[in-house]
């Protein structure tokens, strides 16, 4: 991270003025930094086994060469692939033909903001799949080239695409304010899906969607090295709580599978999250098992094609009926909840066992008619429904060194509209709680610029630019309220806003919204507690119990 | 340069009649058979790229949604029927308010980097200018194209068309009647035009395919004032033309003037060119995935037509076979004890 600049530098360098060469012929920068490492060959070998002739050839290249290895035939790969994929998608076939270029979207995405290159602007990142739909399939395209803004596809072209489809989260923030809805993250989804098919994609992507298929979850954690993690959660919570809470895996027999994004069992602050979830369960005394097959509720098929994304989402039907549950409660993630309320029931509802029922509060007995098909809740929805008929005690004042905002993960907020619950699940757990600036939360929220697959380090200072937003909001409601941590339901987010509050408003730390509830959590009359989920002593306290140990994390 | 394009290309669409008329005496030809023409190509064409949209299928539902869903408590947590709609009633008001206000456009904002004191600041303004610009655009076109309907229909139906003249007409300047709309429309378009020539970032994004339709319009806009306001034409020789399009009955009275030719073969080309190009925005602002659908499919089953129930998640027994040594080991449970049982021990 040594070559990155610093936050000042940065945004100084960001020019919203765009270059004097046209953007069809302004080249696009190859250089390190501006990729994220494609896939290795054994992971698409893998993945072609499981769904053969969606993958291209596995091998060895780099988008830094200048021979990318493509396919003799790619060409006609790409183009066929494109025809099929008008015909599925009537999204694709209209957002091609309407957009009449006005700009709307254009200062709306994150990356855009942050990096003032007009490729970001969603209207041109379409653009660059527009250009060539116009050239390829369309009669004015096809004689009109220049006037049109058509181009016929090329390595150049498809090259371009590699590097702008990888700089888009699929967050939809340009989407809510385009006036005909244009979707560029649906675009962004098909663009991937084509280059899919010759071979260009990305490890970040391909090695969690194969470890997804094999061990169920996305960092390859293998069953009894996930008990073993769980394991250590609940020494960890009966450290801090003096109570040995059940956190059973893989039982048949009860009513409700719990399954979260497997970032939670791995890092921090995710752990602490889980430890949230675990306790609040044991409380409540809920017949619950979580699985180990289908211990990852994020879909990471989502970033790649839809076959992947239907296969990944299956194991969750598929484990409910082994095991015998009736409905699944789900865990804090943004993509997760993306696919598992727009795609779940159309996609994998024929697989449901005859079993499963709507979901139903086991402790208050509410209906959760809004699960009616897919029969699966999200757990601030369960959580925020306990508060409400009180069947939670809980002492806010625990969180009282906390400061709390609340970042809206794209997902939830644009393509589910999940807003309120974990709002009020917070107002209930903390005292301080503060609303970041309105053009930055609920539906207009702004992307933690890692979703969809660009969580990693080779692209952190795109991901720094992407997250200036974000960060800018969060510095300011530093400033005004004194905010110390900014609390999220989205696994991704707990990974990526890390690095990005370090940068943009250092001081403040992340967490997930269950680790909150725990800490303010009553187990019994007159609990005490000295320690929050982090081990780390509440106000007070201070003296004591400072010379905790972290978890160990190896066997992950 | 793409606008000089486009400029150019709109002059010599004037040209055409100015000459083809006076000079070639081809009246029928631009009085009939081209608008004729003009309108099969622009009703096949639009039909056609309609079709090709409703043969597409619509797998998902994918809304974007802009405020609280329905929750399973709506009084503690209330919808936003609007932006988050879960009946088809809600979701047509939703498409009203897109199609009639621009509802999505109104929303925008403008982003501006400051310096702040000792750190960046990112600010966010409401901006409404483009969807003013918009909205006095399109409905002036529209009120227009309404106002026209009073030459093809014979009685004059006074609702919409005969209401709108008057008060379209209500802010009297001179005789004829002015018309609001008429300077709506050129305002409109001067606005839209202005905004793609100034701004830098939408200049860049402009093609000759953006400049031209503004352009054509304004031409057809200023040959129509021109026509009224000056040239003075003679209507009643203009609706004998008109009604004998709709009627088969072709007729090109000798009083019409050339003005009227070449305002009618813009419209014409207008017709031509619609079809082809964005200007199909029109039909397809109806068919928008994420605005049409209601943001219900988590409590109700839809059906994905192509879905392929071939695919499925790889099956547990698979994997406890993989895992089902160290799962055994560990204490988890596990289907078939066989899989417990290392190799090597399964085979002593
Ligand atoms: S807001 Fe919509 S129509 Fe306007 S440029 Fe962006 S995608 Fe195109
Ligand atoms: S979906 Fe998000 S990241 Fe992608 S172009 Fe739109 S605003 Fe940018």
């Amino acid at each position: 991270m040594s070559d990155i600049p610093k936050a000042d530098e940065l945004f100084k360098s960001i020019d919203y003025n765009p270059p004097l060469t046209g953007w069809m012929e302004t080249p696009v920068d190859f250089s390190p930094g501006h990729w994220c490492y494609p896939a290795k060959p054994e992971k698409i070998e893998y993945m072609d086994k499981k769904l053969p002739g969606l993958w291209g050839e596995p091998r060895k290249w780099l988008p830094s060469d200048a021979d990318w290895k493509l396919p003799a035939n790619w060409k006609e790969t790409v183009v066929n692939g494109f025809r099929e994929r008008l015909k599925k998608f009537r999204s694709l076939q209209l957002f091609m033909d309407i957009c009449v270029r006005c700009g709307a979207c254009a200062d709306k995405c994150h990356y855009f903001i942050g990096s003032g290159d007009p490729k970001n602007m969603p209207v041109l990142r379409a653009e660059l799949m527009r250009s060539v739909y116009r050239g390829e399939f369309t009669v004015a395209g096809k004689i009109l080239s220049k006037f049109t803004g058509s181009r016929v596809m090329e390595e150049d072209v498809l090259k371009e695409w590699f590097i702008y489809f990888y700089q888009c989260t699929q967050c939809r923030r340009c989407s809510l304010f385009c006036p005909y809805g244009i979707d560029t993250a649906e675009m962004t989804m098909m663009a991937r899906e084509l280059m899919h098919l010759v071979g260009l994609n990305t490890n970040w992507i391909m090695e969690p969607v194969s470890n997804c298929n094999i061990t169920g979850n996305h960092l390859g954690i293998q069953p009894h090295a996930f008990k073993d993690i769980v394991d250590f959660m609940v020494d960890d919570i009966e450290e801090v709580t003096g109570r040995r809470v059940k956190a059973p895996l893989n039982e048949k027999g009860h009513e409700i599978l719990f399954i979260t994004p497997s970032g939670d069992v791995f890092a921090d602050p995710g752990i602490y999250t889980f430890m949230g979830y675990l306790l609040l369960f044991d409380y409540l005394d809920l017949d619950y098992t979580m699985s180990t097959y289908a211990s990852e509720g994020g879909n990471f098929g989502s970033f790649t094609n839809n076959e992947v994304m239907k296969k990944l989402n299956a194991k969750m039907y598929a484990e409910a009926e082994r095991l015998g549950c009736k409905w699944i409660l789900g865990g804090e993630c943004g993509h997760m909840w993306r696919v598992v309320h727009q795609y779940m029931d159309t996609m994998t509802g024929d697989t449901q066992w005859s079993g499963m029922t709507t979901p139903k509060s086991p402790v208050t007995g509410t209906v959760f008619d809004t699960a009616a098909a897919t029969k699966m809740l999200h757990i601030t929805e369960f959580t925020a429904d306990l508060i409400k008929h009180n069947k939670l005690k809980l002492d806010p004042s625990r969180n009282d060194h906390l400061r709390v905002t609340f970042h809206d993960s794209c997902n939830p907020a644009r393509g589910m509209g999940l807003l309120e619950e974990p709002r009020y699940v917070l107002k209930h757990v903390c005292n301080n709680f503060f609303e970041m600036p309105p053009a930055t939360i609920r539906e207009q929220t702004f992307c933690c610029a890692g979703g969809s697959g660009l969580n990693t380090d080779e692209i952190m200072e795109i991901r720094l630019r992407g997250g200036l937003p974000r960060g800018n909001a969060l510095r300011y409601v530093q400033e005004q309220h004194g905010v110390n941590l900014m609390a999220c339901i989205c696994a991704i987010d707990r990974a990526t806003l890390i690095p990005l509050a370090d940068y943009w408003a250092p001081g403040v730390t992340i967490s997930g919204t269950h680790e909150l509830v725990a800490n303010a959590l009553v187990l019994e009359e007159g609990e005490v507690r000295t320690m929050d989920m982090r081990q780390e002593p509440l106000p007070g306290f201070e003296d004591e119990d400072d010379d905790w140990t972290p978890p160990t994390k190896e066997d992950a | 340069m793409n606008a000089l394009y486009s400029l150019l290309f709109v002059f010599l669409l004037v040209l055409i009649p100015l000459f083809g008329v006076d000079a070639a005496h081809m009246r029928t030809f631009f009085g009939v058979c081209i608008p004729t023409t003009a309108f099969i190509i622009f009703i096949i064409g639009f039909v056609y790229k309609v079709v090709t949209w409703g043969r597409s299928a619509v797998p998902f539902r994918i809304p974007t949604t802009g405020g609280q869903f329905k929750s399973f408590d709506p009084e503690l947590f209330k919808q936003n029927k609007l932006d988050c709609p879960q009946t088809g009633a809600q979701t047509f008001f939703r498409m009203v308010l897109e199609i009639f206000a621009f509802r999505s456009l109104f929303r925008n904002t403008q982003v501006s980097l400051h310096e702040g004191k000792g750190h960046p600041v990112v600010a966010y303004k409401s901006s409404k200018w483009l969807w003013l610009f918009a909205i006095t655009f399109h409905y002036s076109f529209f009120i227009i194209a309404l106002r026209h309907l009073r030459l093809f229909l014979e009685p004059i139906p006074f609702l919409p068309v005969g209401a709108l003249d008057f008060v379209d007409g209500i802010l009297q300047i001179g005789a004829p009647v002015m018309y609001l709309s008429d300077v709506g429309l050129v305002v409109g378009v001067l606005l839209l035009l202005g905004r793609r020539l100034v701004l830098p970032r939408i200049n860049y994004i402009s093609y000759v395919s953006d400049y031209f339709p503004l352009l054509l319009i304004l031409s057809i806009a200023l040959s129509g004032i021109y026509m009224r306001y000056y040239a003075k034409v003679d209507v009643i020789a203009i609706k004998e033309l008109t009604m004998g399009l709709v009627t088969f009955h072709y007729v090109v009275p000798e009083s019409i003037t050339v003005s009227f030719f070449i305002h009618v073969f813009l419209v014409s080309t207008l017709m031509v060119y619609f079809p082809f190009s964005k200007l199909m925005h029109m039909p397809g602002v109806f068919l928008s995935p994420t605005r049409n659908l209601p943001n219900d499919s988590r409590a109700k089953h839809h059906v994905n037509p192509w879905n392929d129930p071939n695919i499925k998640a790889h099956a547990y027994a698979d994997y406890e076979k993989e895992f089902g040594v160290p799962m055994a080991e560990a204490g988890l449970p596990l289907d078939n004890p066989e899989n417990g049982v290392p190799k090597d021990e399964a085979e002593a």
